[in-house]
């Protein structure tokens, strides 16, 4: 709530236009967004966002916790990519800690973490479509996207706040039929994504609802800060899983969808790309996941198994003293960024050297990518708002943290 | 993998492309510099850092042309208190470098970068709204996330984590 009142723009003699308040209650602005239009019949003259509904302090409440307790507030900041938010996280503090990682709970992490990609473009493609009016995807999407929260479920007790990543690893070994599972949902989803494709990429009223609609240049993009799909559809090609790799990405095949156009259908067409590339990689890490420990050897920081815990002291006292004073860790600063469903992810922490972090900063990728809305929408038609939010898929979580 | 410890010596860093370019045009406006985790920082002074930013931006050999986040940490008590950051991050070369700029408690501003990347409007007005840190040249310095009339900068450290009652 940055600003209860629109400010003035009306100047005398201009009295052609009108104040028009959409939101925060609002179907289409996927959580509580609140737009000031100033429109000129049906024209937008100029374009506000106002944020900060859903803002909790989370930044501020990492500061009162130990470096493990940290872990499930970072799924509550983005819904829709948990997992993106709690690798992010521990990467950062593994590069604080200087904690080497075994290859099988890097390569569960990659899996898992395009499983979330998939997740977090199938609900975008669901709403997005239904804010423009295709009503039947969102059933399609959502049918397939409860198959991923069901394999969610099953490695860590929970379809949305998963918190299945710790500091040096994962937190359990996979079920047995887990990848049994994963190998099932990736042989049929191509399919699937081609249903999807077949309602929307040829239908003429998607075309004419998206193509050629809330453009924006290559330099706009990079000096508003946006990132993701959201600048890939405007033909910049960067990608960090593939230029600056983290968790054994270097060792996968992918392609990186760009595309030059900078519309709505531009940006829609990179994402369901994504989709694709996302699902080969799920395979790539089915058919490649290395043996091994899924948690680093690091007894002060990595709580034990059970079973040492019940045979050895040592263990035991280690779990004592991770879960009572946390461990501490070296003094420093860290930038770790990493590739989400919606562009850069990166967390900055500061470490005094103690046990709870000194600062936590999340630079979220909607927070920028939000910035470019005034320049698709302005001197555009007030119905292109609505798919104008859509194509940079925004979630308020992130936002506001 | 043991940390090897940061560097903080001038001359060994001066090879960097970022830091190459800044000691070049103004070698008093850097402070310090540090390596450490693999990461860059250099420390500008205050005055100065619109003028770095945008030099970063236009350098021919490896352009730092995106503007990925600016945050804030506070010090208090220690002064100078602030310490505002910048991570830039160029896309041709792929190469991070993070800027600091050190402030006093009895003045906390700051030059806008927002003539540099219209993006850091929002970034700012974050820093402004949490941390009380005034942008000068800035167009619309207004809180953003918490309400209007909130009182007080919450991720200051000596505001309580449950607010003031």
């Amino acid at each position: 709530m940055a600003h209860l009142t629109p400010t003035p723009v009306l100047e005398p003699g201009q009295d052609r236009t009108m104040i028009l308040n959409m939101g925060p209650q609002h179907p289409s602005t996927h959580g509580v967004l609140r737009v000031l239009l100033e429109i000129d019949g049906e024209t937008v003259v100029r374009l506000m966002p106002d944020i900060g509904f859903l803002h909790t302090g989370i930044e501020k409440t990492c500061e009162a916790k130990f470096y493990q307790q940290v872990v499930p507030l970072t799924d509550r900041i983005d819904y829709l990519c948990p997992m993106t938010n709690n690798l992010c996280y521990v990467l950062a503090v593994e590069k604080l800690l200087g904690l080497e990682i075994p290859p099988k709970a890097q390569w569960l992490r990659v899996l898992l973490n395009e499983l979330t990609r998939i997740n977090s473009h199938l609900v975008w493609l669901g709403t997005h479509a239904m804010d423009i009016g295709a009503l039947t995807v969102f059933l399609y999407c959502f049918r397939e996207r409860e198959e991923v929260l069901r394999m969610f479920e099953m490695v860590s007790g929970q379809r949305m706040m998963t918190s299945y990543f710790r500091v040096g690893g994962v937190a359990l070994e996979p079920p047995l039929g887990f990848f049994d599972r994963v190998r099932d949902f990736a042989g049929y989803f191509p399919e699937r994504i081609d249903q999807y494709e077949n309602l929307l990429t040829g239908n003429p009223i998607w075309l004419m609802r998206t193509k050629g609609v809330a453009k924006m240049t290559a330099e706009d993009a990079v000096a508003l800060g946006a990132t993701g799909p959201t600048l890939r559809g405007s033909g910049v090609d960067i990608d960090l899983r593939r230029d600056m790799p983290y968790s054994s990405y270097e060792k996968f095949q992918f392609k990186v969808p760009v595309s030059q156009d900078g519309d709505v259908f531009a940006r829609y067409m990179c994402r369901v790309q994504e989709l694709r590339e996302s699902i080969g990689m799920v395979r790539q890490a089915l058919d490649g996941m290395p043996e091994g420990a899924i948690k680093a050897d690091a007894p002060g920081v990595v709580l034990p198994d059970r079973e040492k815990m019940k045979t050895q002291m040592e263990a035991l006292i280690h779990h004592f003293k991770i879960i009572t004073e946390g461990f501490a860790v070296p003094a420093g600063e860290v930038y770790q960024a990493v590739e989400s469903p919606r562009g850069e992810m990166g967390y900055y922490i500061v470490s005094d050297g103690t046990a709870k972090p000194y600062r936590v900063h999340m630079r979220s990728a909607c927070f920028a990518n939000l910035q470019t809305l005034s320049k698709m929408c302005e001197g555009h038609l007030l119905a292109d708002v609505v798919a104008a939010i859509g194509s940079i898929d925004i979630v308020l979580g992130e936002i506001d943290r | 993998m043991p940390l090897a410890p940061a560097i903080t010596d001038l001359e060994q860093l001066k090879n960097h492309p970022a830091v190459a370019r800044l000691v070049g045009w103004n070698a008093a406006g850097v402070q310090g510099v540090k390596f450490d985790r693999e990461e860059m920082t250099i420390y500008v002074d205050r005055g100065g850092i619109r003028e770095a930013c945008a030099l970063l931006k236009d350098d021919p050999a490896c352009p730092f042309n995106f503007l990925s986040d600016i945050t804030c940490v506070d010090w208090y008590p220690a002064e100078p208190r602030f310490e505002v950051v910048y991570h830039l991050l160029s896309i041709p070369k792929k190469e991070r470098v993070r800027l600091k700029v050190r402030l006093h408690s009895a003045s906390p501003a700051v030059e806008s970068l927002t003539s540099v990347w219209p993006g850091a409007n929002y970034f700012e007005r974050e820093v402004f709204d949490l941390f009380g840190i005034r942008f000068t040249g800035h167009p619309y310095l207004r809180r953003i996330l918490m309400p209007e009339d909130w009182e007080g900068h919450p991720l200051r450290k000596d505001y309580p984590v449950e607010g003031y009652r």
